[in-house]
Protein backbone atom coordinates (compact mmCIF):
# COMPACT_ATOMS: atom_id res chain seq x y z
CA UNK A 1 0.00 0.00 0.00
CA UNK A 2 1.23 3.02 -0.69
CA UNK A 3 -0.14 6.21 0.99
CA UNK A 4 0.66 10.25 -0.06
CA UNK A 5 -0.51 12.57 2.75
CA UNK A 6 -1.08 16.17 1.69
CA UNK A 7 2.48 16.15 0.13
CA UNK A 8 3.95 19.69 -0.82
CA UNK A 9 6.77 20.07 -2.98
CA UNK A 10 8.73 23.26 -3.98
CA UNK A 11 11.93 24.34 -5.39
CA UNK A 12 13.12 27.51 -4.25
CA UNK A 13 10.15 29.86 -4.35
CA UNK A 14 8.57 28.03 -7.35
CA UNK A 15 5.40 25.81 -5.76
CA UNK A 16 5.82 22.30 -7.58
CA UNK A 17 3.07 20.22 -5.96
CA UNK A 18 0.18 21.06 -3.56
CA UNK A 19 -1.90 18.74 -1.15
CA UNK A 20 -1.55 15.71 -2.82
CA UNK A 21 -3.03 12.66 -1.46
CA UNK A 22 -3.99 9.62 -2.83
CA UNK A 23 -3.59 5.62 -1.90
CA UNK A 24 -2.63 3.14 -4.31
CA UNK A 25 -3.11 -0.54 -2.83
CA UNK A 26 -0.60 -3.55 -3.90
CA UNK A 27 -0.57 -4.74 -7.03
CA UNK A 28 -2.22 -2.05 -8.76
CA UNK A 29 -1.16 -0.78 -12.03
CA UNK A 30 -1.69 3.09 -12.03
CA UNK A 31 -1.62 5.84 -14.95
CA UNK A 32 0.02 9.47 -13.56
CA UNK A 33 -1.53 11.59 -16.73
CA UNK A 34 -1.23 15.57 -16.68
CA UNK A 35 0.16 18.09 -19.34
CA UNK A 36 3.61 18.92 -19.16
CA UNK A 37 5.23 20.80 -16.11
CA UNK A 38 2.34 20.05 -13.87
CA UNK A 39 4.40 17.66 -11.46
CA UNK A 40 3.54 14.20 -13.10
CA UNK A 41 7.41 13.17 -12.94
CA UNK A 42 8.04 14.75 -9.83
CA UNK A 43 5.38 12.57 -8.03
CA UNK A 44 7.33 9.10 -9.41
CA UNK A 45 10.65 10.84 -8.40
CA UNK A 46 9.61 11.51 -4.40
CA UNK A 47 7.98 7.84 -4.42
CA UNK A 48 11.55 6.85 -5.50
CA UNK A 49 12.79 8.70 -3.09
CA UNK A 50 15.20 10.66 -5.38
CA UNK A 51 14.25 13.45 -3.52
CA UNK A 52 11.81 14.34 -0.24
CA UNK A 53 8.60 15.92 0.17
CA UNK A 54 9.06 20.28 1.54
CA UNK A 55 6.25 19.05 3.25
CA UNK A 56 3.62 15.99 4.11
CA UNK A 57 4.50 12.29 4.29
CA UNK A 58 4.48 9.62 1.77
CA UNK A 59 4.20 5.88 3.52
CA UNK A 60 4.92 2.27 1.66
CA UNK A 61 3.18 -0.36 3.92
CA UNK A 62 2.43 1.98 6.22
CA UNK A 63 5.97 3.30 7.17
CA UNK A 64 7.13 6.70 6.36
CA UNK A 65 9.88 6.44 3.61
CA UNK A 66 12.00 9.35 5.06
CA UNK A 67 12.91 7.08 7.98
CA UNK A 68 13.41 3.89 5.39
CA UNK A 69 17.14 3.07 4.41
CA UNK A 70 17.03 4.47 0.97
CA UNK A 71 19.55 2.20 -0.96
CA UNK A 72 17.65 -0.79 -0.14
CA UNK A 73 14.15 0.82 -0.67
CA UNK A 74 15.11 2.18 -3.66
CA UNK A 75 15.63 -1.91 -4.16
CA UNK A 76 12.21 -2.40 -3.52
CA UNK A 77 10.68 0.81 -5.01
CA UNK A 78 12.55 1.02 -8.46
CA UNK A 79 12.38 3.69 -10.89
CA UNK A 80 12.71 3.62 -14.78
CA UNK A 81 13.98 6.89 -16.63
CA UNK A 82 12.52 8.11 -19.76
CA UNK A 83 15.74 7.99 -21.37
CA UNK A 84 18.05 5.32 -19.53
CA UNK A 85 21.51 5.64 -19.06
CA UNK A 86 23.84 2.08 -19.50
CA UNK A 87 26.66 2.57 -17.98
CA UNK A 88 29.79 0.19 -18.28
CA UNK A 89 31.65 -0.65 -21.56
CA UNK A 90 28.79 -3.58 -22.61
CA UNK A 91 25.23 -4.62 -21.31
CA UNK A 92 26.83 -6.83 -19.28
CA UNK A 93 28.52 -4.79 -16.98
CA UNK A 94 24.76 -2.85 -16.08
CA UNK A 95 23.38 -6.59 -15.04
CA UNK A 96 26.45 -6.63 -13.17
CA UNK A 97 26.46 -3.76 -11.26
CA UNK A 98 23.13 -4.55 -9.85
CA UNK A 99 24.66 -7.77 -8.66
CA UNK A 100 27.46 -6.50 -7.29
CA UNK A 101 25.41 -3.56 -5.25
CA UNK A 102 23.37 -6.19 -3.50
CA UNK A 103 26.86 -8.07 -2.73
CA UNK A 104 25.08 -11.26 -5.30
CA UNK A 105 27.29 -13.45 -7.54
CA UNK A 106 26.36 -12.63 -11.22
CA UNK A 107 24.10 -15.32 -12.74
CA UNK A 108 23.79 -14.79 -16.23
CA UNK A 109 21.46 -17.65 -17.00
CA UNK A 110 18.58 -15.40 -15.10
CA UNK A 111 20.27 -12.36 -16.83
CA UNK A 112 19.15 -14.15 -20.09
CA UNK A 113 15.82 -15.24 -18.72
CA UNK A 114 15.03 -11.70 -18.33
CA UNK A 115 16.48 -10.68 -21.42
CA UNK A 116 14.69 -12.88 -23.30
CA UNK A 117 11.42 -11.91 -21.96
CA UNK A 118 11.80 -8.24 -23.74
CA UNK A 119 12.97 -10.32 -26.86
CA UNK A 120 16.41 -9.45 -26.71
CA UNK A 121 19.00 -11.70 -27.79
CA UNK A 122 22.03 -13.10 -25.50
CA UNK A 123 24.77 -11.38 -27.92
CA UNK A 124 23.23 -8.27 -26.82
CA UNK A 125 25.28 -8.81 -23.61
CA UNK A 126 28.64 -8.07 -25.25
CA UNK A 127 27.51 -5.04 -27.40
CA UNK A 128 28.52 -1.76 -26.82
CA UNK A 129 26.72 1.29 -25.09
CA UNK A 130 26.60 3.02 -28.02
CA UNK A 131 25.70 0.68 -30.43
CA UNK A 132 22.61 -0.19 -29.26
CA UNK A 133 19.07 1.24 -30.76
CA UNK A 134 17.00 3.65 -28.29
CA UNK A 135 14.20 0.36 -28.02
CA UNK A 136 17.24 -1.83 -27.31
CA UNK A 137 18.30 0.33 -24.40
CA UNK A 138 15.14 1.06 -23.05
CA UNK A 139 14.62 -2.54 -22.88
CA UNK A 140 17.54 -3.22 -21.43
CA UNK A 141 16.94 -0.44 -18.98
CA UNK A 142 13.77 -1.84 -17.93
CA UNK A 143 15.44 -5.79 -17.55
CA UNK A 144 18.25 -3.73 -15.30
CA UNK A 145 15.29 -2.87 -13.10
CA UNK A 146 13.58 -6.17 -12.74
CA UNK A 147 16.50 -8.38 -12.53
CA UNK A 148 15.74 -8.83 -8.61
CA UNK A 149 11.91 -7.85 -8.97
CA UNK A 150 10.85 -5.05 -7.20
CA UNK A 151 7.49 -4.44 -5.07
CA UNK A 152 6.77 -1.12 -7.33
CA UNK A 153 8.23 -0.70 -10.75
CA UNK A 154 7.90 3.39 -11.28
CA UNK A 155 7.72 4.45 -15.31
CA UNK A 156 8.55 8.34 -16.16
CA UNK A 157 7.32 7.93 -19.97
CA UNK A 158 9.76 4.43 -21.05
CA UNK A 159 7.75 4.08 -23.81
CA UNK A 160 7.87 7.20 -25.57
CA UNK A 161 9.62 7.80 -28.82
CA UNK A 162 9.66 3.93 -29.56
CA UNK A 163 7.89 2.77 -32.73
CA UNK A 164 4.99 0.85 -32.25
CA UNK A 165 6.53 -3.27 -32.03
CA UNK A 166 8.60 -2.17 -29.03
CA UNK A 167 6.20 -0.39 -27.55
CA UNK A 168 3.33 -2.91 -27.55
CA UNK A 169 6.16 -5.62 -26.51
CA UNK A 170 6.64 -3.19 -23.47
CA UNK A 171 3.05 -2.59 -22.59
CA UNK A 172 2.20 -6.73 -22.81
CA UNK A 173 5.84 -7.72 -20.35
CA UNK A 174 4.64 -4.87 -18.02
CA UNK A 175 1.04 -6.33 -17.89
CA UNK A 176 2.25 -9.70 -17.36
CA UNK A 177 4.33 -8.70 -14.77
CA UNK A 178 1.46 -6.88 -12.64
CA UNK A 179 -0.80 -9.81 -13.40
CA UNK A 180 1.40 -12.50 -12.63
CA UNK A 181 3.71 -11.11 -9.88
CA UNK A 182 1.67 -8.75 -8.83
CA UNK A 183 3.99 -5.73 -9.03
CA UNK A 184 2.51 -2.59 -8.34
CA UNK A 185 3.04 -0.05 -11.65
CA UNK A 186 2.59 3.49 -11.75
CA UNK A 187 3.59 5.14 -14.95
CA UNK A 188 3.12 8.33 -16.44
CA UNK A 189 2.78 8.59 -20.05
CA UNK A 190 1.36 11.42 -22.57
CA UNK A 191 0.15 8.36 -25.08
CA UNK A 192 -3.23 8.28 -25.69
CA UNK A 193 -3.47 4.47 -26.24
CA UNK A 194 -1.74 3.61 -22.88
CA UNK A 195 -4.26 6.12 -21.10
CA UNK A 196 -7.47 4.53 -22.80
CA UNK A 197 -6.21 1.05 -21.58
CA UNK A 198 -5.68 2.44 -17.93
CA UNK A 199 -7.90 0.98 -15.34
CA UNK A 200 -7.05 3.44 -12.72
CA UNK A 201 -6.02 7.50 -13.99
CA UNK A 202 -4.53 10.27 -11.47
CA UNK A 203 -4.60 13.55 -13.28
CA UNK A 204 -2.64 16.07 -12.16
CA UNK A 205 -2.97 19.60 -13.36
CA UNK A 206 -0.46 22.75 -11.88
CA UNK A 207 0.93 20.66 -8.83
CA UNK A 208 -2.74 19.69 -8.04
CA UNK A 209 -4.55 16.16 -8.32
CA UNK A 210 -7.46 16.98 -10.08
CA UNK A 211 -8.98 13.05 -10.36
CA UNK A 212 -8.55 10.26 -8.91
CA UNK A 213 -10.17 7.34 -10.42
CA UNK A 214 -11.20 5.03 -12.83
CA UNK B 1 79.46 25.04 -0.10
CA UNK B 2 78.27 29.17 0.38
CA UNK B 3 81.68 29.57 -1.77
CA UNK B 4 79.70 28.09 -4.86
CA UNK B 5 76.75 30.64 -4.45
CA UNK B 6 76.91 34.22 -6.09
CA UNK B 7 73.66 35.36 -6.53
CA UNK B 8 74.48 38.88 -6.07
CA UNK B 9 72.38 42.07 -6.50
CA UNK B 10 73.85 42.70 -10.17
CA UNK B 11 72.92 39.17 -10.89
CA UNK B 12 69.39 39.70 -10.15
CA UNK B 13 69.19 43.00 -12.00
CA UNK B 14 70.66 41.58 -14.64
CA UNK B 15 68.89 38.31 -15.02
CA UNK B 16 65.63 40.60 -14.46
CA UNK B 17 66.33 41.96 -18.20
CA UNK B 18 64.70 38.46 -19.07
CA UNK B 19 61.55 39.49 -17.45
CA UNK B 20 61.49 42.44 -19.00
CA UNK B 21 61.63 40.93 -22.88
CA UNK B 22 59.24 38.44 -21.59
CA UNK B 23 56.77 41.40 -20.67
CA UNK B 24 58.34 42.82 -24.38
CA UNK B 25 56.96 40.22 -26.41
CA UNK B 26 53.54 40.39 -24.46
CA UNK B 27 53.29 43.93 -25.43
CA UNK B 28 54.28 42.97 -29.03
CA UNK B 29 52.14 39.99 -29.56
CA UNK B 30 48.78 41.84 -27.73
CA UNK B 31 48.64 38.89 -25.58
CA UNK B 32 47.40 41.17 -22.59
CA UNK B 33 50.15 39.36 -20.15
CA UNK B 34 52.04 42.00 -19.42
CA UNK B 35 49.91 43.27 -16.13
CA UNK B 36 50.00 39.17 -15.06
CA UNK B 37 53.67 39.41 -15.34
CA UNK B 38 54.18 42.57 -13.57
CA UNK B 39 52.49 41.96 -10.62
CA UNK B 40 53.89 38.19 -10.54
CA UNK B 41 56.96 39.37 -10.50
CA UNK B 42 56.29 42.25 -7.91
CA UNK B 43 54.64 39.64 -5.65
CA UNK B 44 57.26 37.05 -6.17
CA UNK B 45 59.98 39.90 -5.00
CA UNK B 46 58.13 40.76 -1.97
CA UNK B 47 56.81 37.41 -1.21
CA UNK B 48 59.67 35.90 -1.18
CA UNK B 49 62.13 38.41 0.14
CA UNK B 50 59.48 38.58 3.49
CA UNK B 51 60.15 34.96 3.76
CA UNK B 52 64.15 35.29 3.15
CA UNK B 53 64.29 37.26 6.27
CA UNK B 54 61.85 35.41 8.15
CA UNK B 55 63.03 32.13 7.35
CA UNK B 56 66.70 33.21 8.32
CA UNK B 57 65.18 34.36 11.89
CA UNK B 58 63.45 31.35 12.40
CA UNK B 59 66.80 29.17 12.22
CA UNK B 60 68.43 31.28 13.93
CA UNK B 61 66.18 31.50 16.77
CA UNK B 62 65.97 27.21 16.45
CA UNK B 63 62.74 27.33 18.60
CA UNK B 64 60.62 23.79 18.44
CA UNK B 65 56.99 26.03 19.03
CA UNK B 66 58.18 28.61 16.67
CA UNK B 67 58.94 25.55 13.76
CA UNK B 68 55.71 24.21 14.96
CA UNK B 69 53.75 27.48 14.30
CA UNK B 70 55.64 27.38 11.16
CA UNK B 71 54.65 23.95 10.04
CA UNK B 72 50.87 25.10 10.95
CA UNK B 73 50.85 28.48 8.67
CA UNK B 74 52.31 26.18 5.83
CA UNK B 75 48.98 23.78 6.38
CA UNK B 76 46.82 26.26 6.58
CA UNK B 77 47.97 28.37 3.77
CA UNK B 78 47.90 25.08 1.71
CA UNK B 79 44.68 23.65 2.56
CA UNK B 80 42.74 27.14 2.12
CA UNK B 81 44.34 27.77 -0.91
CA UNK B 82 43.10 23.95 -1.85
CA UNK B 83 39.97 24.82 -0.90
CA UNK B 84 39.58 27.18 -3.40
CA UNK B 85 39.50 24.61 -6.53
CA UNK B 86 36.04 22.46 -4.86
CA UNK B 87 33.66 25.08 -6.37
CA UNK B 88 32.22 25.66 -2.98
CA UNK B 89 31.60 21.68 -1.97
CA UNK B 90 30.26 22.29 1.65
CA UNK B 91 33.04 21.63 4.53
CA UNK B 92 36.08 21.90 1.65
CA UNK B 93 38.10 23.68 4.03
CA UNK B 94 37.84 21.45 7.02
CA UNK B 95 38.34 18.45 4.92
CA UNK B 96 41.39 20.42 3.07
CA UNK B 97 42.83 21.23 6.48
CA UNK B 98 41.99 17.36 7.53
CA UNK B 99 44.13 16.43 4.30
CA UNK B 100 47.06 18.68 4.28
CA UNK B 101 47.67 17.65 7.96
CA UNK B 102 47.44 14.21 7.60
CA UNK B 103 49.29 13.94 4.43
CA UNK B 104 52.67 16.08 6.16
CA UNK B 105 52.41 15.17 9.81
CA UNK B 106 52.77 11.30 8.58
CA UNK B 107 55.54 12.29 5.86
CA UNK B 108 57.42 14.48 8.68
CA UNK B 109 57.21 11.58 11.06
CA UNK B 110 58.07 9.09 9.22
CA UNK B 111 61.20 11.16 7.79
CA UNK B 112 62.43 12.18 11.46
CA UNK B 113 61.70 8.93 13.02
CA UNK B 114 63.97 7.07 10.22
CA UNK B 115 66.24 9.78 11.35
CA UNK B 116 65.97 11.29 7.87
CA UNK B 117 65.40 14.44 9.13
CA UNK B 118 66.69 16.45 12.39
CA UNK B 119 63.60 18.54 14.30
CA UNK B 120 65.37 21.84 13.43
CA UNK B 121 63.77 24.34 11.50
CA UNK B 122 66.31 24.58 8.56
CA UNK B 123 65.05 21.18 7.75
CA UNK B 124 61.50 20.95 9.24
CA UNK B 125 60.48 23.84 7.34
CA UNK B 126 61.18 23.42 3.98
CA UNK B 127 60.30 19.71 3.86
CA UNK B 128 56.83 21.07 4.94
CA UNK B 129 56.74 23.78 2.36
CA UNK B 130 57.47 20.81 -0.23
CA UNK B 131 55.03 18.55 1.14
CA UNK B 132 52.32 20.84 1.76
CA UNK B 133 52.52 22.51 -1.69
CA UNK B 134 52.37 18.63 -3.47
CA UNK B 135 49.34 17.72 -1.05
CA UNK B 136 47.52 20.76 -2.28
CA UNK B 137 47.80 20.69 -6.06
CA UNK B 138 47.19 16.98 -6.01
CA UNK B 139 43.91 17.86 -3.57
CA UNK B 140 43.08 20.92 -6.02
CA UNK B 141 42.93 18.57 -9.40
CA UNK B 142 41.35 15.74 -7.38
CA UNK B 143 38.46 18.41 -6.18
CA UNK B 144 38.16 20.21 -9.64
CA UNK B 145 38.10 16.45 -11.14
CA UNK B 146 35.70 15.47 -9.11
CA UNK B 147 33.39 18.17 -9.39
CA UNK B 148 33.64 18.20 -13.50
CA UNK B 149 32.93 14.12 -12.93
CA UNK B 150 30.03 14.59 -10.58
CA UNK B 151 28.45 17.11 -13.77
CA UNK B 152 29.26 15.35 -16.40
CA UNK B 153 28.17 12.03 -14.97
CA UNK B 154 24.66 13.56 -13.13
CA UNK B 155 22.24 11.02 -14.70
CA UNK B 156 24.66 8.27 -14.67
CA UNK B 157 25.27 8.37 -10.86
CA UNK B 158 20.81 9.31 -9.99
CA UNK B 159 20.59 5.75 -12.24
CA UNK B 160 22.47 4.10 -9.95
CA UNK B 161 20.91 5.62 -7.02
CA UNK B 162 17.76 4.76 -8.47
CA UNK B 163 18.28 0.76 -8.63
CA UNK B 164 19.12 1.04 -5.25
CA UNK B 165 22.88 1.94 -4.76
CA UNK B 166 24.21 3.71 -2.32
CA UNK B 167 26.25 6.68 -2.67
CA UNK B 168 29.34 5.26 -2.15
CA UNK B 169 28.54 2.44 -5.13
CA UNK B 170 26.89 4.94 -7.22
CA UNK B 171 29.96 7.13 -7.01
CA UNK B 172 32.86 4.42 -7.46
CA UNK B 173 34.44 5.14 -10.55
CA UNK B 174 33.74 8.78 -10.03
CA UNK B 175 36.23 8.43 -6.66
CA UNK B 176 38.55 6.42 -8.86
CA UNK B 177 38.85 8.75 -11.31
CA UNK B 178 39.46 11.90 -8.83
CA UNK B 179 42.04 10.04 -7.04
CA UNK B 180 44.32 9.19 -9.93
CA UNK B 181 43.94 12.55 -12.04
CA UNK B 182 45.38 13.95 -8.22
CA UNK B 183 47.95 11.42 -8.23
CA UNK B 184 48.89 11.97 -11.77
CA UNK B 185 51.33 14.87 -11.95
CA UNK B 186 53.31 13.14 -9.61
CA UNK B 187 53.61 9.98 -10.98
CA UNK B 188 54.49 10.85 -14.16
CA UNK B 189 57.08 13.44 -13.09
CA UNK B 190 58.69 10.50 -10.78
CA UNK B 191 58.97 8.30 -14.08
CA UNK B 192 60.59 10.72 -16.46
CA UNK B 193 63.34 11.62 -12.68
CA UNK B 194 67.06 12.36 -14.02
CA UNK B 195 65.98 11.65 -17.48
CA UNK B 196 64.23 14.74 -17.74
CA UNK B 197 64.49 17.07 -14.75
CA UNK B 198 66.71 17.23 -11.93
CA UNK B 199 64.19 18.20 -9.52
CA UNK B 200 64.61 20.84 -7.13
CA UNK B 201 65.62 18.85 -3.28
CA UNK B 202 68.40 17.39 -5.94
CA UNK B 203 69.25 20.52 -8.09
CA UNK B 204 69.78 22.28 -4.72
CA UNK B 205 72.22 20.00 -3.74
CA UNK B 206 74.33 19.79 -6.08
CA UNK B 207 74.49 23.33 -6.36
CA UNK B 208 75.41 23.62 -2.85
CA UNK B 209 78.12 21.23 -3.80
CA UNK B 210 77.21 17.85 -2.50
CA UNK B 211 78.13 14.89 -4.28
CA UNK B 212 75.86 14.02 -6.71
CA UNK B 213 75.06 10.03 -6.06
CA UNK B 214 74.25 11.84 -2.22
CA UNK B 215 71.88 14.27 -3.61
CA UNK B 216 69.93 11.26 -5.47
CA UNK B 217 69.72 9.50 -2.22
CA UNK B 218 67.90 12.23 -1.05
CA UNK B 219 65.87 12.85 -3.88
CA UNK B 220 64.75 8.96 -4.24
CA UNK B 221 63.68 10.02 -0.63
CA UNK B 222 61.76 13.20 -1.69
CA UNK B 223 59.69 11.05 -4.20
CA UNK B 224 58.81 8.37 -2.30
CA UNK B 225 57.67 11.13 0.32
CA UNK B 226 55.83 12.77 -2.53
CA UNK B 227 54.03 9.79 -3.69
CA UNK B 228 52.60 9.21 -0.34
CA UNK B 229 51.61 12.99 0.00
CA UNK B 230 49.67 12.95 -3.16
CA UNK B 231 47.75 9.73 -2.36
CA UNK B 232 47.16 10.61 1.13
CA UNK B 233 46.08 13.59 0.31
CA UNK B 234 43.54 12.97 -2.91
CA UNK B 235 42.61 9.94 -0.71
CA UNK B 236 41.60 12.15 1.74
CA UNK B 237 39.62 15.17 0.25
CA UNK B 238 37.78 12.61 -2.48
CA UNK B 239 36.14 10.07 0.18
CA UNK B 240 35.34 12.69 2.74
CA UNK B 241 34.23 15.63 -0.66
CA UNK B 242 31.93 12.72 -2.04
CA UNK B 243 30.06 12.81 0.40
CA UNK B 244 29.11 16.83 0.41
CA UNK B 245 27.25 15.28 -3.10
CA UNK B 246 24.42 13.59 -1.20
CA UNK B 247 22.13 15.03 1.82
CA UNK B 248 21.42 12.14 4.76
CA UNK B 249 18.57 10.50 2.46
CA UNK B 250 21.18 9.48 0.06
CA UNK B 251 20.26 11.93 -2.43
CA UNK B 252 22.25 13.74 -4.73
CA UNK B 253 22.16 17.30 -3.70
CA UNK B 254 24.68 19.21 -6.32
Amino acid sequence: MIQFRDVHYQVKDKQILTAINFAISTGEAVTIVGPSGSGKSTILKLLAKIISPSSGSIEVNEQNISTLPSASYRQQVSYCFQQPVLFGKNVRDNFQFVYDIRAKEYYENHVLETLASLDLKPEILDQEIADLSGGEKQRVALARNTIFMPQVLLLDEVTTGLDLTTKSLILDWLADLNAKQNVTIIKVTHEEDEIAASTRLLEVNEGRLTENGK
Amino acid sequence: MENNLAVTPATLVITFALVIFAMVISYKQELGLTKDIAWGITRAIVQLTIVGYFLKYIFNVNNISLTLAMVVIIILNAAWNSSKRSNGLPNSLLISILAMTLATSVCLVVLIASGSLKLVPSQIVPITGMIASNAMVASGLSYRSMDSLFRDQHQQVLEKLALGATPFQATKTIIQEAIKTGMAPTIDSSKTLGLVSLPGMMSGLIFAGVDPVKAIGYQIMVTFMLLATTSLSSITVVYLGYKQYYNDEEQLVR
